[in-house]
């Protein structure tokens, strides 16, 4: 089986969720010329990324009635899906979401679970802390939603492979840092690194689209990936510039890498979770001492 | 020694799109740059006709009596190499005005005069010709506050606010900016003989690499020590840098209300572009 899939490294306006949406349906058109399967925006799509006191303001809940995600769910019909958007729920609380549309309907949102608050960060200040990491099935297998910093941990990749993910579509607003002599930027390394490295460990496909253009001072570096169950590069999108980046995947090859490298088979999820619970037992233990 | 190179065709790449994307969104399609003749305003200026196209950037010169003839001179070697439009205006009226008030002024109240007379002139050149101010202060000269406030510092984007003075020079070589540019001593050129590397007491290439490690590698001052830099040079450069952070901030607003001006009032600039 063949998914066709694509990836839409778009720049977005900050704060202006017409534009932006204007934009997605741009990319979805010449993802329909060109027969994808699926289509990935990246993180916050819909918005822009350094959203501040601008995020209450463009917060939408996908659904039917929702003035932005009737026209998406509409287009899910085409081709399924996967935007970037705040959600607000039913309490006020504001998340940096993905979420899955296929066939007019919502398959699954994702909460951003890591919210990056450190350097040039500042996420917890103005996000609600996503608290859940779920697979969930597509029409072309099980698939996992993760969101930038999710995947800058091991253990989000690691539970939805547990749960059943073949692939794992991960969504980034990234911003670039790190020029020194090397042709890429120290940010885009680290994130190609790992994607790699997570394609190989799980045997799964890893595809990540990033965005691209600016926000004040900050470059978002795109270079979105598609990386295979063997850890191969299937393509990647430029750096910089806005792409849409479109590849078969070989869905045949999940069971000729697992035929041969059993690495999901021999996963022994019942240590882990001793040695987890293990571990969260002694470090309460701890505390408590500390606390006396 | 660290190495402080870069890769220049990727440094290319994000500034000129930086300067695109950051003037158009803005609603605007032209720069003005002040062009002394010195390496920095040379390097933002060609970043400028990169990005925008050399007929949309006006590069303006503005001597001082004072000022070397050198400045002017390669200030218009750029601008013959670039083809961008330019002007000459001269401060020494306006300037001179002011300090006839107190002819025996310091030295640094009149440089802070000469660079604040460019401001207003490079800001009248910005409504005329519809442009945004390009800034030209590299990182180093910003981390140690050798530069005026609301002077030679204004601008409305700076693309060059992140590289060190020695990586600043490696781009402009990359970039072809005439050698005589590249290879003079820095200097202000607020009066005859200036240099900047004479007025701050130690080199360029010293200081970047310890600004590297204090700054970019987030090293202790006593790690630097250890790393093989005088303890004095440290602590002159720790304090310069504490010292100056007042340029590097927009004026503090007293907090009385509950929402307030860049504290729980945040919004980028970019803010509905």
């Amino acid at each position: 089986m063949k998914l066709n899939l694509a990836l839409a490294q778009i720049a977005t306006h900050l704060g202006d969720v017409e534009s932006n949406l204007e934009k997605h349906f741009d990319f979805i058109k010449q993802a329909k010329a060109q027969n994808a399967d699926l289509l990935v925006f990246p993180e916050l799509s819909l918005t822009g990324y350094v959203l501040q006191d601008i995020v209450p303001t463009v917060a939408h809940h996908p659904h039917d009635d929702d003035p932005v995600f009737k026209h998406l769910l509409q287009a899910s019909q085409d081709l399924d899906l996967v935007v970037g958007f705040v959600d607000e729920d039913s309490r006020h609380r504001f998340y940096i979401a993905s979420a899955y549309l296929s066939g007019g309907r919502v398959l699954h949102i994702h909460h951003k679970v890591y919210l990056p608050t450190y350097g040039l960060f500042d996420e917890g200040r103005f996000f609600a802390w996503g608290d859940s990491i779920q697979a969930f099935d597509t029409k072309f297998g099980r698939v996992g939603l993760l969101i930038c910093e999710d995947f800058w941990h091991a253990s989000p990749p690691y539970l939805l492979w547990l749960d059943g993910a073949d692939i794992l579509l991960f969504s980034s607003a990234s911003p670039g840092r790190g020029l020194n002599d090397n042709e890429k930027l120290e940010s885009a390394r680290w994130v190609e690194r790992v994607n790699k490295s997570y394609a190989s460990l799980f045997t799964s496909f890893v595809a990540h689209s990033n965005r691209v253009g600016y926000e004040d001072g900050l470059n978002f570096w795109g270079g979105s990936t598609m990386f295979d169950p063997r850890g191969e590069l299937v393509t990647q999108a430029p750096y910089q510039t806005e792409h849409l980046l479109v590849s078969s995947l070989d869905l045949g090859l999940l069971r000729r890498t697992r035929a041969r490298l059993p690495l999901l088979r021999d996963e022994r999820t019942g240590l882990a979770q001793r040695e987890l619970s293990r571990i969260i037992a002694s470090r309460e233990e701890g505390w408590k001492g500390h606390n006396d | 020694m660290t190495d402080l190179a870069i890769n220049t065709d990727l440094a290319r790449q994000i500034l000129t799109g930086f300067i695109k994307s950051e003037i158009t969104r803005a609603g605007f399609t032209r720069a003005v740059i002040a062009l002394s003749g010195g390496l920095d305003s040379a390097l933002s200026c060609a970043l400028a006709a990169q990005a925008l196209g050399a007929e949309n950037v006006l590069a303006v010169r503005m001597p001082y009596k004072a000022s070397s003839a050198d400045s002017l001179a390669h200030a218009q070697l750029l601008i013959d190499q670039l083809g961008v439009q330019s002007e000459t205006i001269e401060i020494t009226d306006m300037v001179d005005a002011l300090i006839a008030r107190d002819p025996d002024m310091s030295k640094t109240r009149k440089g802070n005069i000469m660079a604040r007379a460019r401001m207003i002139v490079l800001y009248d050149r910005s409504e005329d010709f519809k442009g945004l101010v390009v800034g030209t202060s590299n990182k180093t000269e910003i981390l140690l506050g050798y530069s005026t406030l609301w002077g030679d510092m204004a601008s409305a984007i700076n693309p060059i606010g992140d590289l060190y003075k020695t990586q600043a020079r490696q781009l402009a070589r990359d970039m072809n900016i005439p050698a005589p540019i590249i290879d003079k001593p820095p200097s202000a050129d607020l009066w005859a003989g200036q240099t900047d590397e004479n007025e701050l007491g130690f080199t360029y290439e010293q200081v970047d690499q310890l600004l590297y490690l204090l700054i970019d590698q987030r090293y202790l001052p006593e790690e630097c020590v250890e790393a093989g830099f005088e303890k004095t040079f440290v602590d002159k450069v720790v304090t310069r840098i504490r010292c100056n952070q007042f340029k590097r901030m927009m004026p503090i607003i007293a907090k009385v209300s509950n929402r307030t001006i860049g504290y729980d009032f945040l919004y980028l600039r970019d803010w509905g572009t």
